[in-house]
């Protein structure tokens, strides 16, 4: 057996913050606070709110799914009963019922959502896997149907509105601009996604990752995995709670869709897309997504097919998800071979996605043929003005993208290669002849 | 002072058949009880029946004294019984240390917090660390579980087995699938660990069980057909004919 002593482990010291544990969050909040100088248009701002709610909602939605293991088909609802619960506060205020500052409300939210995943996770977290999954699926179903009954809470058809402009003002902002609300949600985004992080750090949130993989023998170390899974829940509720309240505070108003399926989903993609098995995976899926709603949606009517195509590539080839190919290059890394991977790189995923581009290009032309007013001939894409009639335009984009697919498949060799090579340790490499 | 675990006309049937029929047993505080008997007698539903995994059919099991009826398994564990699993079972996607880790926290008292900060205990981290070192497993630390091979996933077993410092430890098979080399390790291991503890022990290697054992119990088609120390047991005419002859001529 080896000496204690000359252990590295024997060594180790425990707790105390690093510089590498909180320079993310100096960084993520710098960023955060500058934003809107590097941004600042209306439209840029509207963006990034948008884009930071959808973070705080795809994180809470991850402490299900890559914490806890648990694959909800509902979580909208969480998002919305927060969301609405703020906007009868929001309303409360105007009608002078209760004084309080409009960045309180996101907090309120979030209790709203801890409350109703409180009630909701009691039978709902008996069990994981499919059996949690149908009962996600219907509450979700059954909370979105009851928005047209229970008109009082959800405002039946035209859902909830309200006026963000009366709460007590903060330092003299009463939270009439944009900007404003930027900054008020951006805190908040630090906030939620911090605490998300310092709770898989605790230990009902280590042992959500125990009874993720192996919920029976957490029942042999002394917890229980229900009541894992319980207490998981409840926090993810607390966190979607919190974007519904950031969610009400932007935009003011909440309606049926905002407990619907269809977001549920949305919410489910994002995650899945951005990564499950990094803390901010999510957070990346939140901003390639919005990204692609908001700026590729200006751009063409088929955003959702793209949006539809990246997902299955990304389950199929990177279940990883986007943080998990990032993540794949940090052996590589370390072992200080990044560089011998860009030629390659660019060699093969060049030409693949200059194929991609020319098969999207395919699908405009077509959709633009079959849904252009008659005699509209002329369209634009990429920068390129010509006639979706036109047949040299057909013949150039089937052969760029039958030639550039054949490319990167000629390249994809050298590249796994170069890949299984940037992936040896470099001591490794030295017997290779 | 009562046994550490006894068994009193404990019995299991899965559908109409019988597995475990009426059986009992006593094993004393500190001692290494190990049961042997031919595959399929029952010997892992034996150890799932004490430690709450499966309801009994009828019967009951005392730790210390206390009845485990109706208990879960979370809760017989809380009161210090710990067990491995004949088919290794850890968290595979985490880290070998967190593994152990997991192990430790509910003894330490952290139950469902989430207040405190896994990596500001000194003793969660420490003793996780010193149970590494016990099981030779500090160099393959921060590997995913899923990774080590098959000896070291099952020294890890044992190791999450016995984290949580619970006195009456409950072992199947071991070393199952193991070579010469490693089953030595694994004993010596055993031997180690559970110093002034409760060990039972379920082994089908003749060798490892009368090194090790205290007294044996021989299980066949659900009930005990003797109990003893290791050289009366061996020299039972009973057992002779029903097993042990058989799995003698094998050492
Ligand atoms: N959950 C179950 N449902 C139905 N039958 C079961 C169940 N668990 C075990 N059995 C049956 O009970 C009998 C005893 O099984 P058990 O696993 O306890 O044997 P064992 O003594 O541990 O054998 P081995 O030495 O092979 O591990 C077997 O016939 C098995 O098929
Ligand atoms: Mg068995």
């Amino acid at each position: 057996m080896t000496d204690r002593a000359e252990h590295p482990a024997a060594r180790r010291r425990y707790g105390g913050l690093t510089l590498g544990a909180v320079a993310p969050w100096v960084i993520g909040a710098l960023l955060l606070a500058v934003m809107p100088y590097v941004f600042a248009s209306n439209s840029a701002i509207t963006i990034m709110n948008q884009m930071a709610i959808t973070i705080v909602f795809a994180l809470s939605y991850n402490m299900l799914l890559g914490q806890g293991g648990m694959l909800s088909f509902g979580h909208a609802v969480y998002m919305g009963v927060g969301g609405f619960g703020a906007m009868h506060v929001m309303n409360w205020m105007e009608q002078g019922v209760i004084a309080l500052p409009l960045p309180v409300l996101p907090l309120i939210a979030g209790l709203f959502g801890l409350g109703f995943a409180a009630a909701i996770g009691i039978f709902s977290t008996r069990r994981a896997g499919t059996v949690f999954a149908m009962i996600s699926l219907g509450i979700g179903e059954l909370v979105a149907s009851s928005s047209v009954i229970v008109v009082a809470f959800f405002g039946g058809e035209e859902g909830v509105s309200g006026d963000r402009t009366y709460g007590l003002p903060v330092f003299g902002h009463d939270f009439g601009s944009q900007t404003e609300i930027y900054y008020l949600i951006a805190g908040w985004l630090l906030i939620s996604a911090l605490l998300m992080y310092l709770f898989s750090r605790t230990p009902v949130g280590r042992m959500a990752n125990a009874v993720r993989d192996n919920p029976e023998r957490a029942e042999f170390l002394g917890y229980s995995a229900r009541w894992v899974r319980y207490y998981s829940f409840c926090a993810s509720g607390f966190f979607a709670g919190i974007a519904g309240g950031l969610f009400a505070v932007n935009y003011e108003i909440l309606t049926a869709e905002n407990l619907d399926l269809n977001t549920s989903g949305t919410i489910l993609l994002i995650t899945f897309l951005g990564g499950t098995g990094f803390f901010f995976g999510p957070i990346i899926g939140a901003i390639v997504f919005t990204l692609l709603q908001t700026v590729l949606s200006l751009h063409t009517d088929l955003w959702q097919l793209y949006v539809g195509a990246l997902f299955v590539l990304t389950v199929m080839f990177f279940p990883g998800g986007l943080a998990g190919v990032i993540m794949m290059h940090v052996p590589p890394w370390r072992y200080g071979k990044v560089r011998a991977l860009i030629r390659p790189y660019l060699a093969a995923v060049l030409p693949a996605a200059v194929g991609l581009l020319g098969l999207a290009s395919f699908l405009e032309v077509l959709f633009h043929l079959r849904n252009a007013a008659r005699g509209e001939e002329g369209m634009t894409l990429l920068w390129v003005h010509f006639s979706s009639h036109d047949p040299l335009v057909w013949g150039v984009i089937i052969v760029v993208t039958v030639a550039a697919f054949w490319l990167a498949r000629r390249n994809a060799p050298a590249l796994r290669a170069a890949w299984d090579f940037a992936n040896t340790p470099p001591g490794a490499d030295e017997a290779r002849p | 002072m009562s046994p550490a675990l006894q068994l009193e006309n404990l019995s299991k049937s899965f559908g109409r058949t019988e597995i475990i029929r009426g059986l009992n047993l006593d094993i004393a505080a500190g001692e290494r009880h190990a049961i042997i008997g031919p595959n399929g007698a029952g010997k892992s539903t034996l150890f799932n029946l004490i430690t709450g995994r499966f309801a009994p059919s009828g019967g009951t099991v005392r730790l210390h004294g206390q009845s485990l009826r109706g208990l879960s398994p979370y809760q017989i564990n809380r009161l210090g019984l710990s067990r491995s699993f004949q088919i290794t079972n850890i968290f595979p996607r985490m880290s070998v240390f967190e593994n152990v880790r997991c192990a430790l926290l509910w003894s330490l008292g952290y139950k469902y917090s989430f207040w405190n900060m896994v990596s500001r205990s000194r003793a969660l981290n420490e003793g996780a660390d010193a149970i590494l070192d016990q099981i030779n497993l500090l160099a393959r630390r921060d590997l995913p579980a899923g990774t080590l091979s098959y000896a070291e996933q099952r020294a890890l077993e044992i190791g999450i087995t016995i984290a949580g410092g619970a006195d009456v430890i409950m072992l199947d098979e071991p070393t199952a699938g193991m070579s010469n080399t490693e089953t030595d390790y694994i004993v010596g291991l055993i031997r180690k660990v559970t110093e002034g503890k409760t060990l039972m022990i379920v082994e089908h290697d003749m060798g490892v069980v009368f090194g090790l054992a205290d007294r044996i119990s021989v299980l066949v088609y659900g009930q005990i057909i003797a109990s003893g120390p290791p050289a009366e047991v061996r020299a039972n005419r009973r057992v002779q004919e029903a097993y042990l002859g058989a799995a003698l001529e094998d050492m």
